[in-house]
């Protein structure tokens, strides 16, 4: 089946079976590995990208349901090669480790943030309880997270 | 300026926050297929056949290979083990495949490789396995004894004389590491070169090579392992599964490139499980608390074949039993037995978690007998700096001899009361609060490090000013890039920004040993010093390159403490961790940002271990934790309180450094700590926890089994 | 764990999606958060996807004096951040908050949810507590299936293979009623292994239309009447909160599985209730 929906900003599309997940179809059709599969049922949140405003699973989704969607990825984060102030407090506090569940956290935290750019600690842990991470105890990236607020509220 | 010791931000982020991470999945190579595994779904029985015709003829479906294939007429390969090998371990060598017989739920018995991974995945349905069920041992008890190892100190049998005994049964529960990245593999097959590239190796590259050329009968510098980003180690990921071998087979039978990539159900049951054993152990004190003698029998749950580091966990838990304590006299005695679940590996802290567990339960029954502060009954049992290096027990099969090399015990335990609050906190002991019973507790622990042989390094000066540093220590993602750059840096004076490294893959060095017992700092950063040592000798007659080597013999000790405060409600069971405090002594330290990195995050994965993670099977030896939704492990929403201070006040001498490794120790005294913290909240109650997890059922049971005991 | 092959359609009104659901192993696709991973597994390998997200009107939240009616689309965070509900409905605002997780929250629905019929999860529970309608329709046309007699096991329902469900209908709750939401979960987010809800209207100090309902602890959610009945005609105070509680333990009959005894859950279940009626009673 073909699906067209936009990546990060620019058009894409891809002639896929029904049976392919938008994470695959991220990956392996239009070979955007940011996206990482962790799990492929729903728990871990490393596959986690925004469609049409809102974090998802990708691994819980047809790529097929993508279509006609705005889809953003770890990819489209960045400003250029300049790190976002999200990506950069996560760098700063070393929120990340091996960096595979870190696509996921990012996604996250970017659609939480621009919703709630007033989301407090607490609210941040859970809603990052949606994704797993192996390396960090999660302190850093609640660190991270917080501490990236400020550029989402003076952004609105 | 020296960069060592500055919390360096990481060269690795600037790729891996963009989403430009090259992990073994995200490689796509054209004209590639893909594998996956048929696995056995009973846990014992012969093989009568399999039939896989019908699979053969499904659409995409290139081949499908069993032990027929992989060994016409022949023996099929083994895994050898690449730690303390053994002549009498060798029959319980796991098969790259099984032949005959499968021993475990989830032991490969078919490859399939297609077009894609999912016409490989409907053509496993397709196969035909008639496998007559046999007897399965699931209770270690039961099963074979592959290895009895003893570690012993003294004379254990002072116990006898001793003004205080006390003897106890725990156990910890199977678990393991579960790393955010599934395994995975692409083996390429170049016939007119006979060259075999492999992708995706990690932890110990070279030894996997190695193992890999004799099993399929080629010289290793026929084969390249290519090392790239890899999502997580903790011990397990990295050894020789039978997939290392299995994949390369298919890819040069092919003649094309086949990738495999775990899925997560695979994960769970096929990477290496850790930790689950029980122990016997007893504890003989005199009459001022001074403790004179420990004694025990751990049963290691081997599962069903002795894999690559499977000597590990046994060996471990007997000569670590003592841990950093001042104990005269020591005998343990440690039982590798084979039962049919999944072969056990080491998972970060391997025996020592639960030695921990065993040894600071005891202590806490034994301090509350004598009517001593636990905190005094550790105190006194400290070696002194002056007693450094302090003799551990001597462990054979083989025999190895350790020490502890340099260190103030005590003031770390004091440090971390201190940072803890302890004194303010005692008040909370064992009191209802809101309907909650509150207890603190803390311990005392050590990470051994350093392994050695050797570690190699290479520097090259580049054309544009900078270096190109190549060292045999591998990335796992606990930032070695970085670090290595630090070290690089200093000790050729020149900036961190000019510095690139490179490392794992066996094309960068003619030898490597990899990342494993916390040594890559060590023994990686020392071969960097000794190359940049040899070529600033170079540089003044010219020369551009140089390599470098350590070789080491003597472990390092890092050593800490830690404490935690946990408030449990009786009616649910539930334990919510208050507070978690440790300090931990890693000798000189490089980047504290990245040390106190590993210190929480092996906190809260230990901490995983005491709650939550399990890895269950039924009588049957069926495996019932497949998914991630019946493995449970920490969410952000579980742990916040968790606080790690690194010290390096006590530099190692065994390295010119002054590093001990700083892996693992963060999740070594989890266990013992959060469980005396359990047991002092719920000591009104008479409950003594002996066994992990501590999940709200077991917890809520304890309690009220101990309600009804008079 | 890749699915098992099938078709896709993604029909655009009611009529082509039941005559679709008629094929041959044919099921719905709502927000696919229960359904994707049991394929993922391969635990179902339906031959035929119906997508529902074409079908204008699934995703309404009505209200009116009489009620509140939920489209089957309606997602968890439509409910979360529709303002009226908090009010309109808050058994229901206070159980979906502890449905899954953010993102799974941004793509489930009601209308799976209720499909899907796991015994821990919390729409169903509400459902079957507030006497809600469930809404169907099939090649006969539409009706209404109680949701006490719509849970009939684990994952098992009394929908028809060819029937959808369109929407559940709530009745109206009045503003003062109280009521009280508990449940226990290994983690956030996670399936509770209990969880227990509860309402009563209060007639001059003593409760009436007690209503107790289980989840977790059970096979499918479903009323407690032994507890209603502790409840009923008593004013609520701390005898009558453990004479419900004790009523209810006794009262259900929880299986024993990998993650828990039945003993164990018992007791949970009546100290949910207990504190989920402490409250209620505090309620003002």
């Amino acid at each position: 089946m073909k699906v067209e929906f936009q990546l990060n900003g620019k058009p894409v599309s891809a002639e896929v079976p029904a049976r392919t997940t938008l994470a695959d179809c991220l990956r392996h059709h239009l070979q955007n590995t940011g996206t990482h599969v962790g799990c492929e049922h729903g728990v871990c949140g490393a596959c986690t990208v925004i469609v049409d405003g809102a974090a998802v699973r990708s691994c819980l989704m047809l790529a097929v349901q993508a279509d006609g969607a705005r889809v953003t990825t770890v990819e489209g984060l960045a400003k250029g090669d300049e790190l976002s102030e999200l990506q950069k407090a996560f760098r700063r506090h070393h929120a990340l480790q091996c960096g595979f569940c870190t696509p996921g956290m990012l996604t996250t935290a970017h659609a939480l943030l621009t919703e709630e750019p007033g989301a407090d600690k607490e609210r941040i842990r859970e809603v990052l309880s949606g994704n797993l991470c192996r390396c960090t105890g999660y302190v850093p990236i609640v660190e991270a997270v917080y501490e990236a607020r400020s550029a989402y509220g003076k952004a609105k | 300026m020296s960069f060592v010791g500055q919390p360096m931000e990481r060269i690795e982020d600037l790729r891996l926050l963009r989403g430009r991470g090259q992990y073994v999945d995200d490689l796509h190579e054209p004209g590639a297929l893909y594998a996956v595994l048929l696995r056995s779904n009973v846990a014992h029985g012969k093989i009568v056949s399999i039939d896989a015709a019908k699979a053969r003829a499904m659409p995409g479906v290139r081949a499908v290979y069993t032990a027929d294939e992989v060994a016409p007429n022949a023996k099929v390969p083994t895994i050898p083990l690449r730690l303390a090998p053994l002549p009498q371990l060798v029959p319980y060598e796991q098969p790259v495949i099984a032949q005959g017989e499968v021993r475990y739920v989830g032991e490969p018995v078919a490859v399939v490789v297609a077009d894609t991974q999912a016409q490989a995945e409907d053509a496993l349905d397709a196969i035909e396995v008639n496998i007559e069920p046999l007897d399965a041992v699931v209770d270690c008890h039961a099963g074979a004894l592959a290895i009895k190892y003893t570690a012993s100190k003294g004379d254990a049998a002072s116990l006898a004389d001793c003004f205080y005994t006390r003897k106890e049964k725990f156990s910890v529960q199977r678990h393991t590491a579960v790393c955010m990245e599934p395994r995975g593999l692409l083996a390429k097959w170049d016939g007119a070169r006979t060259k075999l590239t492999v992708s995706g190796a990690a932890k110990v590259p070279f030894a996997t090579r190695r193992m890999l050329a004799k099993n399929m009968d080629l010289p290793e510098d026929c084969i390249d392992m290519i090392e790239p980003d890899v999502g997580g180690g903790f011990g397990v990921r990295g050894e020789f599964y039978p997939e290392d071998f299995l994949i390369p087979f298919a890819a040069r039978k092919l003649g094309r490139p086949v990738k495999w990539t775990e899925d997560r159900r695979e994960n769970l049951l096929a990477s290496n499980h850790s930790r689950e054993m029980e122990c016997e152990l007893e504890i003989g004190c005199a009459k001022d608390g001074t403790i004179v003698a420990l004694r025990g029998t751990a049963w290691v749950d081997m599962g069903a074949y002795m894999r690559a580091n499977g000597s590990i966990p046994p060996r471990n838990i007997a000569q670590f039993m003592s841990g950093p304590y001042r104990i005269p006299n020591v005998r343990i005695e440690s039982h590798a037995l084979l039962t049919n679940k999944t072969p056990v590996g080491t998972y970060r802290g391997p025996g020592r978690f639960e030695a921990d567990f065993f040894r600071e339960r005891l202590f806490d029954i034994a301090a509350r007998d004598l009517g001593f502060d636990p905190v005094e009954f550790r105190r006194r049992n400290l070696p002194l700096p002056s007693e450094m290096p302090y003799p551990l027990p001597t462990i054979q099969l083989p025999e190895k001899k350790e020490e502890l090399d340099s260190g103030d015990y005590a003031k770390a335990l004091e440090q971390c009361l201190q940072e803890f609050n302890w004194k303010e906190k005692l008040q909370l002991q064992g009191k209802l609060i809101d309907g909650r019973y509150h207890g603190i507790a803390v311990g005392c622990f050590i990470e051994g490090g350093a392994a050695g042989p050797r570690e190699n390094a290479r520097i090259v000066l580049d054309d544009d000013g900078g270096v190109s540093v190549f060292v045999g220590s591998a990335n796992v993602g606990q930032g070695l890039e970085t670090v290595m750059a630090q070290i690089g840096a200093d000790a050729l004076g020149i900036d961190f920004a000019k510095v690139r490294i490179f490392h794992g893959s066996t094309t960068h060095l003619k030898e490597g040993f990899g990342a494993f017992h916390s040594r890559s700092v060590v023994m990686g950063g020392s071969a960097v010093l000794d190359a940049a040592k040899n070529l600033k000798a170079a540089m003044k007659s010219g020369g551009r390159s140089a390599e470098g080597t350590f070789a080491n013999h003597h472990h390092t000790y890092a050593y800490g403490a830690a404490a935690a405060h946990v408030a449990v409600d009786p009616r649910t069971g539930h334990v919510q961790l208050v507070d978690y405090t440790m300090v931990e002594d890693i000798g000189r330290v490089i980047n504290p940002l990245t040390a106190q990195g590993q210190a929480v995050g092996a906190v809260v994965q230990g901490l995983g271990g005491v709650f939550l993670e399990h890895l269950q099977y039924d009588e049957d030896g069926q495996f019932l934790t497949a998914s991630l939704a019946d493995y449970l492990m920490p969410l952000a929403s579980d742990f916040p309180n968790i606080r790690a201070f690194i010290r390096g006040e006590s530099p190692s001498p065994h390295n010119p450094l002054g590093a001990k490794g700083g892996g693992e120790g963060g999740i070594v005294p989890v266990g013992g700590v959060v469980a005396n913290a359990v047991a002092a909240a719920l000591a009104p109650l008479g409950v003594v926890p002996r066994d992990l997890p501590l999940t709200p059922p077991r917890v809520w049971q304890l309690i009220n089994s101990g309600r009804r005991a008079p | 764990m890749k699915f098992a092959p099938f078709e896709y359609a993604a029909p655009s009104t009611l009529e082509d999606a039941v005559r679709l659901l008629g094929k041959e192993n044919a099921k719905a696709l709502a927000g696919g958060q229960s359904l994707l991973p049991t394929m993922a597994f391969r635990l179902a390998t339906p031959a035929l996807l119906v997508d529902l997200a074409r079908i204008p009107g699934l995703d309404r939240i009505e209200l009116d004096a009489a009620g509140a009616t939920l489209g089957a689309r309606v997602r968890w965070r439509d409910i979360e951040t529709d303002g009226r509900l908090a009010r309109a409905q808050p058994l229901l605002a206070a159980a979906i908050a502890h449905v899954a997780h953010y993102q799974i929250r941004n793509r489930g629905t009601v209308g799976g949810s209720l499909a899907h019929a796991d015994p821990a999860a919390e729409m169903p529970g509400v459902a079957v507590v507030c006497d809600a309608l469930v809404q169907v329709i099939g090649p006969n046309g539409r009706r209404d299936i109680e949701a006490g007699k719509f849970f009939t096991g684990a994952l098992s329902t009394a929908l028809a293979q060819d029937e959808l469900i369109v929407g559940v209908r709530l009745p109206a709750w009045p503003a003062t009623r109280r009521w009280g939401f508990e449940e226990f979960a290994r983690r956030r987010g996670d399936f509770a292994m209990a969880g227990a809800l509860v309402f009563y209207d209060d007639a001059d100090g003593k409760a009436t239309n007690a209503h107790v309902g289980v989840i977790g602890a059970c096979t499918r959610p479903h009323r407690v009447a032994q507890a209603e009945a502790a409840l009923n005609g008593r004013p609520i105070d701390d005898s009558t909160i453990q004479a419900a509680a004790r009523a209810a333990e006794r009262a259900i009959d929880p299986p024993s599985d990998l993650h828990a005894s039945a003993e164990y859950r018992r007791s949970l279940f009546g100290t949910l209730l207990e504190r989920a009626l402490a409250r209620a009673r505090k309620l003002s």
